[in-house]
């Protein structure tokens, strides 16, 4: 139970396989990697794990991988993946991971561009598409799968089951000279070594491989598996994709440092069930993902019976007002600990064990903003959620929030021994341990992406609050100002306005003008069912939009959307002075959302032009015609008066009133 | 290298089942006309036909179900008149229904262990411990029901319960307990009637799967000739009764018969 850096305190494990040894040697009976299988789990010790990925290793020197080669690894989570991961970094090779839902063009992009010789692939499914793009890789030389269900009727020129070739190599391991030898491979592997490939997404441009060295990789886990205290008692779900940072660093780098036990789920389609069996100590999710569970919660608690949702809405309200502070160690009235601690009987403990989320010691949450009241709830049920903020060039820490010091609307201080530092246009920099050597075969990308004195440029833009915490704002680009110089980050107000479940999309406007309008679409679903209630009888979302009362409602949000904005010293002159409902849903067959449903503002701005100007010049109303496309591919007009609203803004307040919202 | 390639067994297999000279009335109503046929071991046999065509009538045949007046039956080398459903179960033959009968109050993995019963062969003395061998053997049919379960990639249902899952789910849960019984020749009812286009394309490739990695012999009814044509080796066209063509996906398709069966000419 010690922690990562007092176990090597000359720093002699710089490459993960020498972990991978030091483990097998120390804590060779501990678990290292569970899979489950036809039902059961399976375990796998380090001692163990160890002897596969030296099995492994010496199949991919059999088949021609040394020093600097390249190993795709293809599939869903699953030990001989990870084995395989390991057992190139053991040859001094280079995994480089590949998204499994990729299709084969995409697939053939990155094995290209890799110079892969050798890829590991999870099942059929991958090699059908690797041998469908096979004749476009000379340099692709052998295909390895996991498993062999629909395989056995291929050729086996070139294609082997990873479970044959470890056992020819356990046999020829037995030789002591073939053994020796590749064991002394491992001691040959050095900190600069490469590590990994990881490519980036590519939602700018053609993906791009960020190589991370040994040393660095394992300087950085070092630190994070320090700050979180995680030791070889720790467990988690590894169900992220194996190609994306976060898995790469959360599951495999911190619990090869720190000697804990990562499990892989039966299907990506049982993660829920698999996670409350296995009773994670470390959860990484994204936002959505915890969105979807509570609104999955909340729904399913309308089935019960009136008592029992009183009885579990008294204690949810007992947790708000309490639970956070109780975490944090903050001074709590006696009746509300007693109050609170009869809430863990019947309501949190048991919920917590149906997510699965009973044995959490440390969750975080990254990747977009979250809402206070989703963070909160998770928080004053007792969970450790924190936030994190990452990039695959960071080899993904680059802030973190500390136990104690968590907000919903911050990323928290830089992480360990993280350099960071906002340029004069706001822009997020940052150098860290565990920071990229260059993208592959790109010089050209990695200079631009780094600064004069090696900072690595984020592309985001921040600021700092008075606690040191950083708080993301936007992509730097899309920050502009105000021309009374106050800072304008369209992203930060739109989804400040998002966290509101009646309303759906915002698109703000500020950049080179005098004040802030926004122009928005209401959330059908919901303000629907408040019509309802209320006995607004509407036709169309046209007509709901327009509604005064509909209109009243939206005035109320920002209202509050603007006091929380006055109470942030550099986005007070940022509150939002006029908005507009618009009369159509945003629509990405119109060209007004990309396809991964993000407003597209410049395009927006051009086609409601008549609408921007009302939002500025003072009226009360404007005119549009819009062009729309149906469900069925007709095209029509939209024609419609919008009326545009004007709202008081807040005085800026002290910087000591307290955040909450009221509870 | 291709996943297409048909099933070693399908090509010059052994002959499974004859059905030769077999007509069935139901009072005045003659089902099926003198139809004869064969299928292959390892091969996947189609039986096609537009509505009313005797289909289902022929299937029920063929798992003793009824009992034709005339014709003969030759399963395995033995030739009767009459096969009882419960002797055409114990040979290996096992089957799914057009509408779903699953047991709906019952969990996905006690459905597929129920087309395991056949196979449970200590007594009911043993089975009145829990440990000792009636637990050892439950064992081992869990662990095949598993396999089941993996192969048709329903692990996150295994403990639903049947009643409560979709249409499609409920079909490959019912492919799943006619799996269980390690048939030898697996008779399916219109398997993907009622689904969608993406289940059909999931049935498909079950079909194609358990044909491939079980050897299992499939005769099997389907409506969508589409899918018919690229899943079968062979297939039989029945059209009022009769049989009137039967060969490879390619012959039945430029079979004119054929087509005036399923275009609508009038007889």
């Amino acid at each position: 139970m010690q922690s990562g850096a007092s176990r090597d305190p000359e720093g002699a494990l710089d490459t993960f396989p020498k972990w991978l040894r030091h483990h097998a040697q120390v804590r060779g009976a501990r678990p290292a990697i569970r899979l489950k299988d036809r039902g059961i789990w399976h375990t796998w010790t380090w001692a163990e794990s160890y002897e596969h990925v030296r099995a492994l290793a010496h199949g991919l020197r059999t088949l021609g991988i040394g020093i600097g080669d390249k190993v795709a690894i293809v599939g869903a989570n699953r030990p001989a993946l990870y084995w395989g991961i390991a057992a190139a970094q053991w040859l001094r090779a280079v995994p480089v991971p590949v998204y499994a839902d990729a299709v084969a063009d995409e697939m053939a992009y990155i094995i290209e561009n890799a110079d892969v010789k050798i890829a590991l692939v999870q099942d059929q499914e991958q090699v059908d598409k690797i041998l469908a793009i096979a004749a476009r890789l000379p340099q692709l030389t052998h295909v390895l799968y996991d498993e062999e269900r629909g395989l056995r009727t291929y050729d086996h020129a070139r294609l082997h089951a990873i479970a044959e070739a470890m056992a020819r190599s356990r046999a020829a391991l037995a030789e002591p000279v073939a053994a020796a030898e590749l064991d002394a491979e491992i001691d040959r592997g050095q900190a600069d070594d490469s590590s990994i490939m990881l490519y980036t997404s590519g939602t700018t441009g053609r993906s791009k491989g960020v190589v991370l060295s040994a040393g660095r990789s394992v300087a950085a886990a070092r630190d994070t598996v320090e700050f979180d205290k995680l030791t070889d008692q720790d467990e988690q779900l590894a169900y992220l994709p194996l190609a994306w940072v976060g898995d790469h660093y959360l599951n495999y780098a911190q619990m090869f440092v720190a000697g804990g036990c990562m499990a892989c789920p039966e299907s990506a389609d049982t993660v829920q069930q698999d996670l409350r069996e296995i009773g994670p100590t470390f959860y990484f999710a994204p936002p959505r993902v915890f969105e979807s569970l509570l609104t999955r919660v909340m729904i399913r608690m309308e089935d019960a019976s009136r008592l029992k949702r009183a009885i579990f809405h008294h204690f949810l309200g007992v947790a708000r007002r309490f639970g956070e502070k109780i975490m944090d160690g903050k001074p709590v009235p006696l009746h509300a600990r007693l109050h609170y601690a009869l809430g863990t009987l019947f309501v949190y403990a048991p919920l917590k064990n149906v997510l699965g989320f009973s044995r959490i010691r440390t969750a975080y949450t990254a990747g977009e903003a979250i809402g206070q009241d989703l963070f909160s709830f998770y928080r004053s049920l007792g969970m450790n959620l924190k936030q994190l903020y990452g990039q695959t060039e960071a080899f993904l820490y680059v802030t973190c929030q500390a136990d104690g010091a968590v907000r919903a609307d911050t990323v928290g201080p830089a992480a360990p021994n993280v350099a960071l530092r906002l340029a004069p246009d706001g822009e997020v920099q940052f150098k860290s341990p565990g920071q990229f050597i260059e993208y592959y075969k790109d010089p050209l990308k990695t200079a631009e992406a780094m600064t004069q004195d090696g900072f690595v440029k984020t592309g985001d833009a921040g600021i700092f609050e008075a606690d040191g915490q950083l708080k993301i704002l936007d992509r730097a680009k899309d920050v502009g100002r105000l021309r009374d110089g106050t800072l304008f980050a369209p992203k930060y107000i739109e989804n400040k306005l998002k966290f509101f479940p009646n309303i759906k999309e915002v698109v703000a406007y500020g950049d080179a003008r005098d004040f802030v309008t926004v122009m928005l679409n209401i959330e059908l679903a919901s303000v629907g069912n408040w019509a309802e209630r209320n006995g607004i009888a509407y036709g169309s979302y046209q007509e709901i939009a327009a509604h005064p009362r509909v209109y009243a409602l939206v005035a109320k949000h920002v209202r509050e959307v603007n006091r929380a904005l006055a109470r942030e010293a550099q986005m007070a002159g940022a509150q939002i002075k006029r908005f507009l409902i618009l009369p159509k849903e945003l629509d990405a067959d119109d060209g007004e959302l990309t396809r991964t449903q993000k407003v597209r503002r410049g395009f927006i701005a051009e086609r409601y032009a008549a609408l921007v100007a009302g939002l500025y010049d003072g009226s009360a109303a404007a005119d549009i015609s819009a062009e729309v496309t149906y469900e069925d591919g007709r095209k029509g007009v939209l024609a419609a008066r919008v009326r545009i609203e004007a709202l008081e803004t807040v005085m800026p307040l002290d910087r000591e009133m307290p955040r909450e919202r009221a509870a | 290298m291709s996943s297409a390639a048909l099933p070693p067994a399908a090509e010059a297999g052994e002959i499974l089942l004859v059905v030769e000279n077999v007509s069935l009335s139901f009072g005045g109503v003659r089902a099926i006309r003198d139809v004869s046929f064969d299928v292959r071991r390892g091969e996947i046999r189609a039986i096609i036909g537009p509505n009313g065509a005797g289909k289902t009538s022929m299937l029920n045949v063929i798992n003793g179900f009824y009992h034709p007046q005339a014709g003969r039956i030759t399963y395995k080398g033995a030739t009767r008149r009459r096969m009882r459903p419960h002797q055409a179960a114990a040979q290996g033959i096992a089957r799914t229904f057009q509408n779903v009968a699953l047991f709906k109050g019952m969990t996905t993995l006690d459905n597929i262990l129920a087309g395991r019963t056949l196979r449970m062969h200590k007594s009911f003395f043993w089975q009145l411990w829990r440990y000792g061998p009636a637990f050892a053997e439950e064992i081992e049919h869990r662990k095949y029901c598993e396999e089941i379960i993996d192969f048709l990639e329903i692990e996150r249902i295994r403990k639903e319960l049947v009643g409560r899952l979709p249409y499609g789910l409920q079909k490959r849960v019912e492919l799943g307990r006619a799996l269980a019984m390690q048939p030898d020749l697996l008779l399916l009812d219109e398997p993907m009637a009622g689904m969608n286009l993406e289940e059909k394309e999931d049935m498909s490739r079950f079909i194609l799967d358990v044909n491939a990695e079980f050897g299992t012999t499939i005769a099997l009814i389907e409506h969508d000739i589409g899918v018919v044509m690229d899943l079968s080796d062979r297939i039989v066209v029945l059209d009022y009764g009769n049989k009137i063509a039967d060969g490879k996906p390619d012959e039945v398709r430029s079979d004119q018969a054929v087509i005036d069966a399923y275009l609508g000419v009038v007889h």
